[in-house]
């Protein structure tokens, strides 16, 4: 959609985890201007006390995802362009975290899931050993190398409905980690992963709506993991382990 | 209003199921105390019977009909998924599904009527 006008009207949700309401701002509408661009403006031009998170700008971090206009998002990697409705953007800090101040939310819940998940690497050879060898083009790591390149944004997370209504639920991104491990040949402990991730809360709970898949700005696919973990776990329940 | 963040095929198809799946269990106990009637209380049953041929009663079994087609191919398109390996075109299945449920419920009002 094109924007011609020199404004943009830019909401942007202020307050803690007590509450808050959306403040709006006027904003120059310059060429090639990300989501990410207009937050910082706002901070730097109108109101030094606005809090946010960003490092890297290019995609790689994962720490400036935000709800623009309802929908999960990379914002250092979003145009204005791609979103704007009417020249209206609305900007508001992610689904499903608590908020600490304005657009930054404590994510302790979802990395904390991530090690429930045991989505952590067990090593099981020192520095000392030889590096062991993985063929690239065998089944299972092209199954991992399909869901590696996770960069913890919580976009999936915050697009995901079973999380909202089940705070148990470990959610996408820990379940597409522990995925890869259960893959990796060099992981010392892919049975108890499989373990963590039919407890409560698990992999089990996911009803396959497929937001995280949609969202993922990676282009990663957290249901098809999940369901390759629903597979795996109930395998390994027939065999009795 | 549907949220943006809801607004994709398959989370339209994991609605379609939840509501399916919930009007069924509904309507089943119902639709069980009807067919006791053929043993309990054969009159009644027939009396039931008559008045169920009415259009518009056969226009609301469309609708069941299509709620039991529509999870059922829905439920078998979520089983398939993640228990055979079979990643892609979730979105085409999931439209089948319902084009699949249209067919059979069709027929069955084609047939009624
Ligand atoms: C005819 C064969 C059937 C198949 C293949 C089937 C399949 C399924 C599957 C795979 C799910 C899990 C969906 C998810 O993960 O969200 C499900 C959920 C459900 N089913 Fe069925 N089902 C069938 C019949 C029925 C019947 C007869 C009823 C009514 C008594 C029913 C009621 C439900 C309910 C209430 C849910 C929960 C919905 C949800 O969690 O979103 N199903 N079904
Ligand atoms: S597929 Fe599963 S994990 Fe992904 S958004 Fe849906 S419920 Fe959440
Ligand atoms: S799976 Fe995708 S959306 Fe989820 S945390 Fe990783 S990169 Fe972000
Ligand atoms: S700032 Fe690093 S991903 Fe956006």
């Amino acid at each position: 959609m094109s924007s011609d006008t020199k404004t943009l009207d830019v909401s942007v949700w202020r307050g803690d985890s007590a509450g808050g309401k959306f403040e709006r701002f006027q904003v120059p509408n310059q060429q090639s201007q990300t989501i990410l661009d207009v937050v910082v403006w706002i901070q730097q031009k109108i109101d030094p006390t606005l809090a946010y998170r960003y490092a890297c700008r290019v995609g790689m971090c994962g720490s400036c995802a935000m709800m623009v206009n309802g929908e999960p998002r990379w914002t250092c990697r979003t145009h204005v362009l791609k979103v704007i409705r009417d020249n209206r953007i609305e900007v508001a800090p992610l689904r499903n975290l608590p908020v600490i101040k304005d657009l930054a939310t404590d994510m302790d819940p979802f990395f904390t899931k991530w090690v429930k998940a045991e989505g952590v690497f067990h090593p099981t050879s020192s520095r000392d050993d030889d590096i062991v060898k993985v063929n690239p083009s065998s089944d299972d790591r092209i199954l991992a190398d399909a869901a590696i390149e996770c960069i913890n944004c919580a976009v999936c997370y915050a697009s995901c409905d079973t999380v909202q209504g089940n705070p148990e639920y470990l959610g996408p991104a820990a379940l597409n980690r522990a995925w890869t491990l259960v893959n990796d040949e060099k992981d010392g402990k892919r049975a108890d992963i499989l373990d963590a991730v039919s407890q409560r809360g698990g992999c089990h709970n996911c009803h396959s709506q497929g937001s995280c898949a949609k969202f993922c700005p990676n282009e990663l696919s957290p249901i098809t993991s999940i369901a390759g973990l629903k597979r795996e776990t109930i395998k390994s329940f027939f065999k009795g382990r | 209003m549907i949220r943006p963040h809801r607004k994709h095929p398959l989370w339209l198809a994991y609605i379609l199921h939840r509501l399916s799946g919930l009007a069924l269990a509904i309507f089943l106990p119902a639709h069980f105390y009807v067919l006791s009637l053929a043993l309990t209380a054969p009159k009644d049953l027939d009396g039931f019977l008559h008045w169920a041929d009415k259009p518009l009663v056969k226009a609301v079994e469309f609708g069941l009909v299509f709620l039991l087609a529509v999870h059922f191919f829905g439920g078998l398109r979520l089983m398939a998924f993640e228990l055979l390996t079979w990643t892609k075109d979730q979105k085409t299945w999931a439209a089948a599904s319902v084009a699949f449920a249209f067919m059979v419920a069709g027929s069955f009002v084609l047939r009624a009527i």
